[in-house]
């Protein structure tokens, strides 16, 4: 039997009373791949973020992470997701490593184990000698690298980032598009990234245009390009937004 | 999902809400401003305005302040769990509360950590205030600060569940201010903790009826009997079935197909 994909959805669609956020969306993301979500304001990106994550019940259609059903067998299925969410989630007055051990201890870590997971996360990202300074210290790149240490401490199949280099400089934006890329080509973690930066994509990245809900385009970049008829991302996606901006 | 890992993801939540409470110096003292400020002001000067007959638990005439001790517990405790549904609020406008539900825990397990984690804080702050009350003189039998222990741990989850059942349903952090006016003014001045209740009868059936029913007077009797070592079994009784009502509604207002959250649409 071949091995289940990281994120599977088929058929799902959702609704805020009337109004369509998600319409019949249907994608897959293997082990290694790293996927970016692009879309415009109200595309439906942080609806879907919010149905992967469980903090909505799906109701029509299904997701499947590694094969576990969120809705049915939530806590498997979360257990193998590690989440950066597009706001600062770390606690300012707490340290860096106080931060990442609230995280160990609610995936059930031991000590030990939490410890050595969160030197060599801290190590690859540079950041283990401040892990005593206080977050607030900390400024934005750093803090967004911490959560991305924080989120993989628990070695997740999947990694959810919603715009997380929202705010950043250049050189701090580049250092973790770089690193994310790494992630899925060296560690075999499936990544799905929303973005709205087209320089965050990669020759080799998948990508999914998200627009009124509804799946516009989805394939390697090259497959988008020559879907759309274009040499450039940015005028693919205006394309396939009708010339909405990012 | 082993034991062990509840207990670490239990520990951790209340050892962060604890470290939390300690380190912010600010929230530790303004916490304890106010029940003495109502000790020291408003129980000195109504001590000759109000006389209180000898009623149980009392064996003995006793001062406003002696009275009113157990009401300011439930105050202190009152104001906490109000606040942890601030926080809760705070925390899930700052996204801190999604990474605790996106974690491979039941939703019912990680509210009712949250809710041990801010009665914890609450019973730390009624001990100090305790410790603060003996040496102005509020006399307690030394037994009385540990066969209240289980009063406080009861009376502060069933306020924390409220709480918690709140914070389910405020959007945004502006409502909540609106959200203390209509919950803790009512609850606290609608109570025994001011004034026994055959005071209260005297002046208003009405007011005397929504006292007696008010789940804030039975928490608050609760522990009046429990700092004199006795038990109050209807107080128990009562305090207890208002929690598993709020912790209920407060779990289905958190559940992410029935409750409150799908009304709460975060922005794209």
């Amino acid at each position: 039997m071949s091995e289940p994909s990281a994120l599977a959805i088929e058929g799902l669609s959702f609704s805020y009373g009337n109004h369509k956020a998600l319409d019949d969306i249907n994608f897959k993301i293997q082990s290694g791949e790293c996927t970016i979500l692009l879309g415009p304001n109200g595309a439906g990106k942080s609806t879907l973020f919010s149905l992967i994550t469980h903090l909505y019940d799906t109701r029509q259609g299904r997701i499947e992470l590694c094969g576990f059903d969120i809705k049915q067998q939530s806590r498997l299925a979360l257990a193998r997701l590690g989440v950066v969410f597009q706001q600062t989630t770390l606690d300012m007055d707490l340290t860096v490593d106080q931060n990442l051990r609230y995280h160990t201890a609610l995936h059930g870590m031991s000590r030990k184990l939490a410890t050595e997971r969160i030197q060599q996360e801290l190590e690859r990202l540079n950041m283990f000698d401040r892990r005593f300074e206080k977050v607030r210290q900390l400024n934005g790149g750093h803090k967004r690298r911490v959560e991305i240490a924080r989120a993989l401490l628990h070695k997740p199949s999947l990694l959810l980032l919603d715009e997380p280099t929202v705010g950043l400089d250049v050189p701090s934006r580049k250092n973790i598009v770089d690193y994310v890329h790494r992630l899925a080509a060296e560690e075999k973690i499936a990544v799905l990234w929303a973005s709205h930066l087209m320089d965050e994509i990669h020759a080799n990245d998948h990508l999914i245009v998200l627009h009124k809900g509804q799946i516009k385009a989805n394939g390697t970049v090259d497959e988008v390009l020559k879907q759309t008829d274009v040499a450039t991302i940015n005028e693919a996606f205006s394309r396939l937004t009708q010339g909405q901006a990012a | 999902m082993s034991f062990l890992h509840y207990w670490r993801a239990m520990s951790g939540i209340v050892g962060r809400e604890l470290w939390r409470f300690v380190t912010q110096r600010e929230r530790f003292i303004s916490a304890l401003v106010r029940p003495l400020v109502w000790l020291f002001v408003f129980a000195a000067g109504f001590r000759a305005a109000l006389g209180l007959a000898i009623s149980p638990p009392y064996e003995t005439y006793i001062l406003y302040e002696v009275y009113i001790t157990p009401g300011l517990c439930g105050m202190i405790q009152l104001f906490n769990g109000m606040q942890s549904s601030l926080s809760m609020v705070y925390d899930r406008e700052m996204g801190s509360m999604r990474t605790l539900l996106v974690c491979p825990l039941p939703r019912w397990f990680l509210l009712l950590s949250k809710l041990l984690a801010g009665t914890a804080v609450s019973v730390l702050q009624v001990y100090v205030f305790l410790a603060i009350a003996r040496a102005y003189d509020i006399n307690i039998p030394l037994m009385g600060y540990g066969t209240v222990l289980p009063a406080l741990l009861l009376s502060g989850l069933m306020l924390g569940a409220l709480g918690l059942l709140l914070s389910s349903f405020i959007k945004q952090l502006e409502n909540f201010a609106g959200v203390m006016n209509f919950v803790i003014f009512p609850m606290f001045f609608m109570s025994t903790a001011l004034y026994p209740l055959w005071k209260i009868k005297e002046s208003s059936a009405l007011l005397y009826n929504l006292a007696q029913y008010n789940p804030f007077s039975q928490a608050v009797e609760l522990t009046r009997f429990a700092l004199y070592g006795q038990f109050n079994l209807h107080a128990c009784i009562y305090t207890l079935i208002a929690f598993i009502v709020f912790m209920t509604a407060a779990i289905i207002g958190y559940n992410p197909s029935k409750g409150m959250m799908m009304k709460k649409k975060g922005g794209e």
